[in-house]
């Protein structure tokens, strides 16, 4: 899947180019972007060492505990396959706390820890150590697929880059989309929510 | 209004200080703590850092290509048809690829049709529940080495466009 989304991307973005005579720009594209990604990469060394230091001290002083409990309910239910207690549950809770309080920077960390233990998981369930369907290494879990819909149906409660560039744009008011973004955003997560359960009913395809 | 600018400056200084300060509270060596979360954060996006080039390359290339553009005009035709705008088609196309690409479109159209206009409603909503779908599920997959990433797209693009759709009608109910 990501094979083909990226060749696709690099093919069909190098013949449109040819075609539209901008291969110039495309030649300054794919040397800048690199570059931009190094230096995206650096900013987020600090950012992500920062983040994750903070949410090390935090678990240890008990506070990610506290609020796993509070989750759990949901995480149980979203996410059956993962054991009680196990790491993975730990990133999420912090992941989808971060999301919902519009705190990106902090989301990203614990997500990408979120998928490596959610992949040792799957390295477990290979070794018959943990319950749950054997899938060939690079096949996504359920528990991955749901968690990047979750995520990425974005549950957010305050848009607040959105409510800046609307009063720097002059809006009567500028935060008065504050309700209906939360109830756009809570449509999207449920049909999020409704289309995984249904997808992972759907067993091993 | 204030209170959530207010609160947006407040909220890092307070989440670093309150961790901290419970930390200490707790007995907990933060400072040792720290470091051990820091250098755990710190390979995970060394380990990420290909991935990120690879793909930015591929998502910069398609942009400079003016794909995008021309992809969105296509849909925007079709979209008009069911109430969708087709001024809104190439924010939603390039949101799925680029949040900070997404911010200058957005910010094209509120400057266009101005921030509490049909379009400005709907664009605004929409921002808050869409998300960069093809950048977090690569950066995302490649973290677990997961090359077969089976519903994750179809349920994210299904999940996008339900938010779309509740964002026109609460917009059409705002105006």
């Amino acid at each position: 899947m990501l094979n083909k989304l990226w060749a696709g991307m690099i093919i069909v973005g190098v013949m449109f180019g040819a075609f539209t005579g901008k291969m110039p720009e495309i030649t300054n594209a794919a040397l800048d972007s690199a570059k931009e990604a190094v230096t995206l990469c650096i900013t987020m060394v600090g950012v992500m060492s920062l983040w994750v230091g903070l949410m090390e001290i935090a678990e240890c002083a008990g506070i990610i505990k506290a609020a796993s409990r509070w989750m759990r309910p949901f995480i149980k239910w979203m996410f059956p396959g993962v054991p009680k207690d196990h790491p993975a549950e730990k990133y999420i809770t912090t992941n989808t706390i971060a999301n919902i309080l519009g705190l990106g920077w902090a989301a990203t960390p614990a997500g990408l820890k979120a998928m490596e233990e959610l992949e040792k998981i799957e390295e477990d369930r290979r070794r018959g150590r943990l319950p749950g369907i054997v899938r060939k290494r690079g096949i996504a879990s359920n528990e991955m697929c749901t968690f990047l819909v979750l995520n990425i149906s974005s549950l957010q409660l305050i848009p607040v880059n959105v409510i800046a560039f609307r009063s720097q744009y002059g809006s009567v008011n500028p935060a008065g989309i504050v309700g209906a973004g939360i109830l756009a955003t809570m449509v999207s997560t449920l049909a999020g929510i409704v289309f995984c359960k249904m997808a992972e009913g759907k067993g091993s395809s | 209004m204030h209170f959530f600018l207010f609160l947006s400056d407040f909220i890092v200084p307070f989440v670093i200080f309150g961790i901290v300060l419970y930390g200490l509270l707790q007995k907990v060596p933060v400072y040792d703590r720290f470091i051990k979360g820091a250098r755990s954060g710190f390979l995970t996006v060394i380990k990420i850092m290909p991935t990120l080039i690879g793909l930015m390359v591929a998502v910069g290339i398609l942009r400079a290509s003016g794909f995008l553009e021309f992809l969105s005009s296509g849909i925007g035709k079709v979209t008009g048809l069911i109430g969708f705008p087709g001024e809104l088609v190439p924010l939603t196309v390039v949101k799925m690829f680029s949040s900070s690409a997404a911010t200058g479109l957005l910010l094209d159209l509120f400057k266009e049709f101005g921030t509490d206009s049909y379009i400005g409603l709907i664009a605004s909503i929409s921002m808050s529940c869409t998300e960069t779908i093809f950048y977090t599920m690569s950066v995302y997959f490649m973290t677990a080495k997961v090359t077969k990433t089976r519903f994750t797209l179809p349920g994210a693009l299904f999940a996008t466009a339900a938010g779309l759709a509740a964002s026109v009608v609460l917009a059409g109910f705002m105006q």
